[in-house]
């Protein structure tokens, strides 16, 4: 198994016990569909997921799943108010053109959304940076300055910012460093530096009060 | 390709005949029967009554869906490629019915079929037709062969009856399958139609449709809409890779009005190749009836049209097809989300336009093969 393979692992188990049991989920950018069929087979969820990519479209209904081809950075207007206990965005924030009209989208589409991002106020991506002077190349972002994905990266800090801003509320937190999962962060600026990967459970703050 | 006994090959088939003595009324409100139907049958219906998949043809399809009427049959039977032991639509496992649509040419009672009160046949006596109409006969057909439960398969046209079929008969259909298709067609696609008519109705030996047994046959006519058809069906990119602007006999032009380029050459022999087979008044018929297939109209909205529906569904589209575009696979697809169903979607990458249905064979059988074997008919336990 190589490295990111076992993130992803992590990643996956992470957010499976994030989700309560026979939840409606909606997985966006569901990739290979790995994600969406542990949901279905270890907590009963029902759901289906969006891709982008043809080739992991078939990947996913090969694997038993209903999945829909389709840009998320398009909205999700077919969807109504609230249909999904949960919205995923699990490694795509990043990738997205418009992050902020999709976390919109799904607040809107879920009553909770789960977000995860590589964290790139990680130490080793900061001292990749200072030291080698060159972008940041890491088993979570191994991609080169021109043919990323990636054209929205972002710290923990940079997260936090953004839901506060936009009355988001952060219910849950999971912290990744080094392979491990770490539920119990440090200060905010220790967790900035030390977390490799962030896993958030989000939802409208007013929404909530209401 | 000639016939062999491959082991996923459905082997000799053969076209039987079933007659509904019952007039059936039409969308139109007429009244309309007696009806034979054409049809092919693959494989064995299980006890349940629950393993039968209905294919839907395309506009000038028939029943002979897959393998050969005779051993030295050159070409199989049109989607030879997806059906048989161990193909996307497996004969193994599933009852596969095929049938010649209402107003066809191939079996099923046409205007070219003798009408029983005159003993002449039909000509533009014929009912005009609708999609809604030919699933009406295909439940028939259905019913007769003792189907209780079953899934619904069609590219082009052939989407346009599955998707009828899923809103019609909700309680029978289980899965549907929908591919390079649409809930209406747009104002371009009516109007190539329509020009294709126009070539028809045109021509000089069309003689109001009564051209049955006449010395001469509206077939330049019908080959004008064919070859109409063809440039569709095709894409820029096909036509392209396949005739460039190659001449077809020298390297240099003939200064003349005979056929010059490849590219005409190909349509000509299409035009020429389907008159054998196909008759004018059924391309009257056939095309007039897909383009009155409206569902957003007939039942308010796309979305109330699928909150009738009680499948599973899988649309799937083609990157180059402009004539079926994905947009209107897209629309089909976010109705179905809004109406709360279960769908999956998928645009497949291919140059070869809307003809990609019955071509891209291998991409549609891995996705066929795993939305089928997620089917509730076959998960009832």
């Amino acid at each position: 198994m190589t490295n990111t393979e076992q993130s992803l692992h992590l990643n996956y188990s992470v957010i499976t016990e994030m989700i309560e049991q026979k939840s409606k989920v909606l997985d966006l950018g569901c990739g290979d569909g790995e994600l969406l069929r542990q949901l279905i087979d270890k907590k009963r969820c029902t759901g289906c997921g969006i891709e982008i990519n043809q080739q992991n479209v078939i990947k996913s209904i090969q694997k038993g799943l209903s999945v829909i081809q389709g840009d998320i950075d398009e909205g999700l207007k077919e969807f109504s108010d609230k249909e999904y206990d949960y919205v995923i965005l699990n490694q795509t924030l990043q990738s997205t053109e418009k992050p902020d009209y999709v976390i919109d989208e799904m607040l809107r589409a879920g009553k909770k959304s789960v977000v995860s991002f590589p964290n790139f106020g990680y130490w080793r991506v900061r001292f990749y940076l200072f030291f080698k002077g060159r972008m940041p190349k890491s088993k979570m972002l191994p991609f080169c300055w021109y043919d990323t994905p990636n054209i929205h990266l972002l710290t923990v800090e940079d997260f936090f910012d953004f839901c506060k801003e936009r009355n988001i509320k952060i219910t849950k937190s999971v912290y990744i460093k080094r392979g491990k999962v770490s539920k119990n962060p440090l200060t905010r600026f220790l967790t900035n530096l030390l977390c490799e990967e962030a896993i958030f459970v989000i939802q409208r703050l007013s929404e909530k009060n209401s | 390709m000639q016939y062999n006994k491959s082991s996923d090959s459905v082997g000799i088939t053969e076209t039987k005949y079933f007659t509904i003595q019952d007039k059936i009324l039409l969308e139109s409100n007429e009244q309309f029967g007696p009806v034979t139907v054409a049809y092919e049958t693959y494989g064995t219906l299980n006890d349940t009554k629950d393993n039968a998949i209905l294919l839907l043809h395309a506009l000038t399809g028939d029943a002979h869906a897959a393998g050969y009427h005779a051993e030295d049959d050159k070409k199989p039977g049109w989607w030879d490629d997806m059906v048989g032991p161990g193909k996307a639509f497996d004969t193994n496992k599933y009852f596969v019915i095929s049938s010649n649509m209402l107003g066809g040419c191939s079996g099923t009672t046409g205007p070219c079929s003798i009408n029983p009160e005159t003993q002449k046949p039909y000509a533009l006596d014929f009912p005009v037709i609708t999609i809604e109409d030919a699933v009406k006969v295909q439940k028939k057909l259905v019913d007769y062969l003792g189907v209780k439960k079953l899934v619904v398969a069609g590219g082009s046209m052939g989407g346009m009856q599955a998707l009828e079929w899923s809103i019609a008969h909700s309680d029978m259909v289980s899965d549907v399958i929908i591919i390079a298709s649409t809930s209406r067609l747009t104002a371009q696609g009516i109007a190539f139609n329509a020009v294709g008519r126009n070539a028809i109705l045109s021509d000089p030996y069309f003689n109001n449709g009564n051209y049955y047994g006449q010395e001469k046959q509206p077939e330049r006519g019908l080959a004008i809409a064919r070859m109409i058809g063809h440039i569709t069906y095709l894409c820029e990119e096909s036509m392209h890779n396949k005739f460039g602007r190659r001449f077809q006999d020298s390297d240099k032009p003939n200064f003349d009005f005979n056929i010059d380029f490849q590219v005409e050459s190909y349509l000509e022999h299409q035009g020429r190749v389907f008159v054998d087979r196909f008759d004018a008044n059924s391309y009257l018929y056939i095309t007039k009836a897909v383009d009155y297939f409206d569902l957003s109209k007939k039942h308010g909205s796309l979305k109330n049209a699928f909150e009738k529906t009680n499948a599973r569904f899988l649309v799937m589209s083609f990157t180059t097809d402009w004539l079926f575009p994905t947009a209107q696979s897209k629309e089909i697809v976010q109705a179905l989300i809004k109406a709360g169903r279960d769908v999956s979607f998928c645009e497949i990458e291919s140059p070869c336009g809307h003809d990609a249905f019955l071509l891209e064979f291998e991409t549609q059988t891995k996705i066929v093969k795993s939305f089928l074997a997620k089917s509730r008919g076959q998960h009832n336990d």
